[in-house]
């Protein structure tokens, strides 16, 4: 057929806007008809958006985020980006669109079901986040794809499936007022109630939609427009009475009107920083470039140490195995480092397990070391018993309690923290109890040592304290001492 | 090349990071902070985006909607948390988004506690969520295995654009051990040609798991079937440990699966055949290689921390041709060594004075 030119003046005073498919091929059956009944509302709001999108021209960055109920199947309409989400996580999902298309404009099309009870949380958190969507809540107090059950926003004595006696306050509580609630926030920039009651009102809402979406183009943050809307067929209304209840009954119980515009004072959210490139990400991730061991001896011979270290919360029991650890590695053998963590409270234990070896490490655990450092009483008690035949206990006090004592290992006592207090502060005394290990049990070098405590401890004048203590609990050990050092660690 | 003394937890996220994660949308919760928290220190400086959601129901919502858009995009919590975002993962499996979950298990059920245990096996390999949907099951044993197991999860569920989870215990998120981070290349981030972008090139596109006629759905369930079907040949991974010529042989994973190499040797030094098969990947699980060595195998010892879970999948690969024995602990006790050993021996030696008894009775 010919193509027959239409004057501007005859243009069609009512056509579909743009951004809907002609034919909603999506839907299968009636392709050319809505799934909404008669006089509902959704037909009208979806009008208006899609008027205000075709407006804007932002049809090509439009992501339309579809949740559950009457809003489910607005893929069918929108030639847009569309993405169908969960039951009230529209405000969820839509966050993770935002974040990783700035550029897009995301749009959750959400009922008073999806956003105002299951979705409760994630519309108060996105709108606090001030996150840079626009929601469109429709708002026809009652759940229409159901059949008929209480909304949050049913009015009392609204007569429900769910409410078959009326809405009760004392059973189901109240109307929920999702914009006032809202617009307490600081984060949103532009909430706004319109109704579809009468023409006035529905050009009402077509300009706050038009704002929201303009408030998400400009940067300013988080938009919600809540659209009163009739719903006949669940209201067993005709659809002029229903919109006359709209009119008449709804904006009383929810008032109409700007709830909060700082649209004039926010300034637009900065642009995100460009990514760096990729040779940049070892960098950023902290690591090492260069071989760590390079320039150190490596061990020799078979070696198989298992070590506990134990004691209160606040010792310094996690660095001091830590340290063991990092210098074994530097040192070219197999490392583990186990804490045995707990809720971070008050008079908690702390112990973790390290095992430094020549051959990969199969357990983690250790059960039965060759070396105990004790850094109080409870600990020595605890583990003495497991402790390996020929092996090594390290104790923070002046003596072994005589309860604790075994003759089939070398047991030593020196008051770490007391010494460390009197090289600067109590809190070196794990270093204090390191020095005196790497004395009475020759693991690792001096300097593979040292240098493992200049990688960790990143403060100077701890390193330098830290470094006095590690000297004085060597020279403690070794004025302790009066045999020659057992090796239970060399196999 | 360089290593680094690093918390598995870490580990996994700077693996993550290098295997092109550009997301992470988390909820904090013991044992699995460390990951949130490296993931909320490193991915801004990536170029990437943290965000601390409301609760594990938003956050693995916001994972779909990064997904949606074709980004890498990875969640971690525990026990607890996992099953909030369990709704989230099924929707994720029904709308075919590749995304990660990290479960650091702890103990259960309820809020039980915050020590190791592994009794999230049959959340994270038969379900969790509602549908027929898996999820791909990664189980790391190391911190080295932490980060490239998060590397290579990325890569599975883009290629099956399906979730993949990867399921470790609090032991192996806390304990540090050296990591070579430079196994692979860095992987570039990209957007997929499905992703809904809000851009003019991707704006027919649509993400639904939604299909409302039964035929469609059968459909893409039976597409969702074949997806998985193809992982099970392919993509089954698992580490055989002195099994050449063990007829005693040991299963288990994670943290368990290297407690029960000391317990290989320890029965190997008594002269008993030992030998230890660790699943990599739960799901799809190595039944096949479960079934090669039941010609040799007189035994297969279950080692778990959970009162049995995956020693039915084993059962099930073993079809009652060879006794399958179980012993687990839980409630966040890790087994030792020793304790295993015993337990074992103990077992042969019972069998041992039965068959005795046995072979009285019948003279």
């Amino acid at each position: 057929m010919p193509e027959i030119a239409v004057p501007a003046h005859m243009k069609p005073i009512h056509a579909k806007a743009e951004c809907l498919y002609d034919t909603y091929f999506r839907k299968g059956e009636n392709p050319h008809q809505t799934h909404y009944c008669p006089g509902c509302g959704h037909g009208v709001a979806l009008k208006l958006l899609a008027e205000a999108i075709d407006e804007l021209g932002i049809a090509d960055r439009v992501i339309v985020v579809s949740p559950v109920g009457c809003s489910v199947f607005l893929y069918y309409y929108f030639d847009t980006g569309n993405v169908q989400v969960a039951h009230g996580r529209a405000p969820a999902a839509a966050t993770g669109l935002k974040r990783a298309n700035p550029e897009a404009i995301v749009i959750a099309y959400q009922g008073d079901g999806d956003l105002a009870a299951i979705g409760s949380a994630e519309i108060l958190h996105a709108a606090n986040r001030g996150e840079p969507i626009t929601c469109i809540f429709v708002n026809n107090a009652i759940y229409g794809m159901t059949g008929g059950q209480m909304a949050p926003t049913t009015p009392l004595g609204g007569r429900t499936t769910t409410t078959p006696f009326g809405r009760a306050a004392h059973n189901d509580g109240y109307p929920l007022h999702v914009s006032e609630v809202l617009a307490a926030l600081d984060g949103p920039a532009y909430i706004e109630r319109v109704a579809l009651g009468n023409v006035k009102q529905i050009l009402g809402a077509r300009r706050a939609i038009r704002k929201a979406l303009e408030t998400q183009m400009k940067g300013l943050g988080f938009s919600l427009v809540e659209v009163l809307s009739p719903c006949p067929t669940i209201w067993k209304m005709d659809p002029v009475e229903a919109q006359r209840r709209v009119r008449e009954e709804m904006t009383k119980l929810y008032p109409l009107g700007v709830k909060c515009d700082r649209t004039a004072e926010r300034q637009p959210l900065p642009a995100p920083a460009p990514a760096p490139p990729l040779e940049e990400l070892p960098r950023i991730l902290q690591i090492p470039e260069e071989e760590p061991a390079a320039a150190w001896a490596k061990a020799e011979g078979a070696v198989d140490c298992r070590i506990r270290v134990a004691g209160f919360g606040g010792q310094g029991v996690l660095l001091l195995g830590q340290l063991l650890a990092e210098a074994g590695m530097d040192y070219g053998l197999e490392v583990s480092w186990l804490p045995s963590y707990g809720p971070e409270m008050r008079s908690g234990t702390s112990n973790c397990h390290v095992r430094l070896s020549s051959k990969p490490i199969d357990s983690p655990l250790v059960s039965q070391p060759h070396v105990l450092i004790a850094l109080n009483e409870p600990s020595l008690r605890k583990f003495v018993g497991a402790v390996q035949p020929g092996g090594v206990v390290l104790y923070n006090g002046t003596e072994i309690p005589a309860d604790a004592r075994r003759g089939d290992v070398a047991m030593y006592a020196l008051p770490f923290f007391e010494i460390a207090d009197r090289e600067g502060s109590a809190k070196a005394g794990n270093l204090v109890a390191l020095g005196a290990l790497l004395e009475a049990v020759p693991l690792l070098p001096a300097e593979v040592v040292d240098r493992a405590m200049a990688r960790v401890i990143r403060s100077e004048k701890w390193l330098e304290l830290d470094r006095r203590a590690l000297k004085r609990g060597r020279e403690a050990l070794r004025a302790l001492k009066n045999e020659p050092a057992k090796e239970p660690c060399h196999a | 090349m360089p290593r680094q003394l690093i918390k598995g937890n870490e580990a996994l996220v700077k693996g993550a990071i290098l295997g092109g994660c550009r997301a992470f949308y988390g909820y904090p919760i013991t044992p699995a902070n460390e990951l949130t928290e490296a993931a909320a220190y490193y991915l801004p400086q990536a170029g990437g985006v943290f965000v601390q959601a409301e609760s594990e129901v938003a956050a693995i919502n916001m994972v779909f909607g990064a997904a949606a858009a074709g980004v890498r995009a990875m969640t971690a919590s525990s026990g607890p948390g996992i099953s909030l975002m369990s709704e989230g993962i099924s929707y994720l499996a029904g709308a075919e988004l590749p995304c990660v979950v990290v479960n650091i298990m702890r103990g259960g059920p309820g809020l039980g506690n915050i020590a190791p245990e592994q009794g999230d096996y049959f959340q994270a390999v038969k379900g969790g969520g509602h549908g027929n949907y898996r999820c791909l099951v990664l189980a790391p044993a190391t911190a080295q295995e932490m980060c490239d197991l998060a590397k290579l999860a990325f890569e599975l569920a883009d290629r099956y654009r399906n979730p993949v989870m990867i399921v470790a215990d609090g032991y192996t998120g806390q304990m540090m051990e050296p990591v070579d981070f430079y196994s692979t290349a860095a992987a570039a981030p990209r957007r997929p040609e499905w992703a809904v972008c809000g851009t003019a090139e991707t704006r027919k596109n649509l993400i639904t798991s939604i299909y409302l006629q039964p035929d469609e759905l059968e459909r893409h369930v039976r597409k969702l079937a074949a997806k998985y079907r193809e992982a099970e040949e392919r993509e089954t991974r698992w580490e055989n440990y002195r099994t050449e010529d063990a007829d005693l042989i040991f299963v288990g994973y994670g943290i368990v699966a290297r407690v029960l190499k000391s317990v290989v040797e320890l029965l190997r030094e008594r002269g008993i055949r030992a030998g230890l098969l660790r699943p990599v990947t739960l799901y799809p699980f190595p039944a096949r290689e479960i079934r090669r060595l039941v010609p040799q195998a007189a035994l297969f010892f279950v080692v778990e921390m959970s009162t049995g879970q995956m020693v039915e999948d084993v059962r099930l690969a073993v079809e009652g041709e060879r006794p399958v024995e179980f012993y687990g602990r839980c409630g966040g006790n890790v087994p030792s060594v020793e304790e295993v050993y015993e337990h074992v021996v103990n077992w042969i030696d019972g069998r041992a004075a039965e068959a005795v008894r046995e072979v009285a009775s019948h003279a």
